[in-house]
């Protein structure tokens, strides 16, 4: 098992395969994606029971399906980083051909990918319906979600959650990630969602807060209590605060690079305060 | 000349085949389960869920969320139906459809009753006439509509076999059954119900019966239709379709759905592109509907055999 500084490590790695990637073609969505870098290296590397090969049933292992899709950059840097498929292809992101789309798809075959996702509010539906499969199939693994805070002003989300609940599905940690921040605005001033743990816990969900999201040990805390509190009759929730853009100063707090790409001044500062550490692709 | 005529000695709901098929796949395929919105009792998946409790997802009122759980339950291997009616199978969720489901190549089987005018005295809200055009334009989607009781039972249990997302339309009216008990069920291969020479009917769904109602009333005229029943729209069997009409030079389509998307627009495509044709259709008119009985809905909208002896006329005149 990797140690904490590898984990480090990895995540200076993949912020730079974040940066890079969006930069090469002018668009992509940086500031989620370096907002969720630490939770993704750890989810995989750390957290996840998984195979290293890719089957699309999954049997055996714990599976991931992210909701926010416009988050790929991450999402492809760790998949390639864990082995799924060559480094090299975060080269083709976004251009024509690739199987590494604006936003993720099984569509093109991309090892890792299980599900498309883009048009928001999807992602819970199609886990509780993994983590049902799970059951049916008496497999004991776990099945994980990520999802937007902005996201929850989908309605669709809130007819998974009352479900997830009402079926007792105890084999699913869904994730939100916490940054407060979506493309108008703050979340607050375009449309407040108001006490999330509270409205979770009123769905009759397990309730789990990490503060300091953008810290792995806090992320491998957070994440282990979660793990033990499935298999009780009802989901859990993890709240993950996070800074959108984290780790490249000028994007740090704000919602200006939600889906805007560094140039190439921005591009080289942002790297030169984060050295490589195990190699660019 | 001799004409094939067909005749029936019950009425059944194709509601009823599906619930059938969907409880013979219960104790056939381990790997199928179904979900519903609330609609047990209306879509007949009840004998399904008696025998499959464990096998059996009730989602409530929320069928966004069935779609998508639908689309989750196949990762695993396993092969979801879902049920609710047609409005709420295909316009409700459109867009879960399309990313989780069809673009995703999911494995879901997404079943519709009460398609159509058919449905009746609730009138408009829940009267799709589009839900044929929405589903055979998303890619890799199979689009089936099935004529009888006995033939939707039929398809209920070949779409099982097939590996993708596919669209299964039925209703709720009791209908004639004139189909074989026995009948094989192969998706996208047509079935040509009479022999004629003078016009070809191409229908799907409840309009085929009364395309062979039609036929009668032509024969007894001196016109030979050879009626076809298409019961899957897509993929569209047009070797079927353009064997007939090399004999007949004419066509008319009859569905119960707008003119706008449906099966006739499908047809109008094989034939603009391989053998340009005179073309009717019977189909609603770029209309909303209303309450009332299904057979004064079907009078009033153009949708009997009245109606398609009517274009029949019309398209032979044009030839």
């Amino acid at each position: 098992m990797p140690n904490t500084q590898h984990l480090k490590d990895l995540t200076i790695q993949v912020r730079r395969d974040i940066l890079r990637m969006v930069h090469k073609v002018n668009s992509g969505h940086p500031g989620g994606s370096l907002g969720c870098a630490e939770f993704f290296v750890t989810l995989y590397n750390k957290i996840m029971d998984r195979h290293d090969s890719f089957d699309m049933d999954g049997i055996g292992e714990d599976l991931f399906f992210l909701s926010n899709g416009h988050i790929s950059p991450v999402y492809y840097s760790v998949l390639a980083r864990a082995g799924y498929f060559p480094v090299e292809e975060l080269n083709t992101f976004r251009l024509i051909n690739s199987r590494l789309q604006g936003h993720p798809t099984t569509h093109e075959g991309l090892p890792g990918i299980r599900i498309a996702s883009g048009s928001l509010g999807q992602g819970m539906s199609v886990a509780i319906g993994a983590a049902q499969a799970k059951k049916l199939n008496s497999d004991n693994h776990l099945i994980y979600s990520l999802h937007g805070d902005g996201e929850l002003q989908e309605g669709q989300n809130w007819e998974a959650i009352m479900y997830a609940s009402a079926k007792k599905v105890d084999n699913l940690i869904s994730t939100v990630d916490l940054n407060g921040k979506q493309i108008d605005g703050a979340t607050d001033d375009v449309l407040a969602m108001g006490d999330l743990k509270a409205k979770f816990e009123a769905f009759d969900w397990i309730v789990v807060e990490i503060k300091e999201g953008n810290d792995i040990d806090a992320i491998l805390k957070g994440m282990a209590e979660a793990k033990s509190k499935t298999g009780q009759g009802k989901p859990v929730c993890v709240l993950l605060e996070t800074i959108m853009g984290n780790g490249v100063d000028f994007m740090m707090h704000t919602h200006a690079w939600h889906g805007k790409a560094p140039n190439d001044e921005q591009l080289a500062s942002a790297l030169n305060q984060n050295p490589e550490t195990l190699g660019d692709y | 000349m001799l004409m094939k005529t067909y005749t029936y000695t019950e009425k059944k709901d194709t509601r009823s085949g599906f619930g059938a098929g969907l409880a013979e796949l219960g104790r056939t395929n381990p790997n199928v389960v179904a979900l519903c919105a609330d609609l047990v009792g209306s879509l007949k998946m009840d004998k399904f869920i008696e025998e499959n409790p464990e096998r059996f997802f009730q989602v409530g009122i929320a069928e966004a969320n069935m779609m998508g759980i639908a689309a989750g339950l196949t990762i695993g291997g396993k092969i979801p139906f879902t049920g609710t009616f047609a409005n709420f199978s295909t316009g409700r969720v459109y867009d879960q459809i399309r990313q989780s489901i069809a673009y995703s190549g999911k494995n879901v089987k997404i079943c519709a009753s009460h398609a159509g005018l058919t449905l009746g005295e609730d009138g408009a809200t829940h009267q799709i006439l589009e839900d044929i055009g929405l589903m055979k334009m998303l890619p890799g989607m199979v689009v089936i509509n099935p004529c009888d009781y006995n033939q939707t039972k039929a398809a209920t249990l070949a779409i099982a076999e097939h590996n993708g997302p596919v669209y299964l339309r039925f209703g709720r009216p009791s209908v004639p059954i004139f189909t074989p008990e026995d009948q094989k069920f192969e998706i996208g291969k047509a079935v040509k119900m009479t022999e004629g020479t003078d016009v070809t009917i191409v229908a799907t769904g409840h309009l085929v019966w009364e395309a062979l109602e039609a036929s009668k009333a032509l024969h007894e005229q001196g016109v030979s239709a050879e009626v076809i029943n298409i019961h899957t729209i897509k993929p569209l069997d047009e070797e079927a379709i353009l064997a007939s009409i090399a004999k007949t030079g004419c066509i008319v389509t009859a569905e119960e759905h707008n003119y706008l998307g449906g099966l006739g627009e499908s047809v109008s495509r094989v034939l603009a592109l391989k053998h340009p044709t005179p073309q009717e259709f019977v189909a609603t008119n770029d209309t909303f509907g209303e309450s009332g009985t299904p057979a004064q809905l079907m009078e009033k909208y153009g949708l009997n055999s009245e109606a398609i002896v009517e274009k029949v006329k019309a398209v032979i005149a044009r030839k």
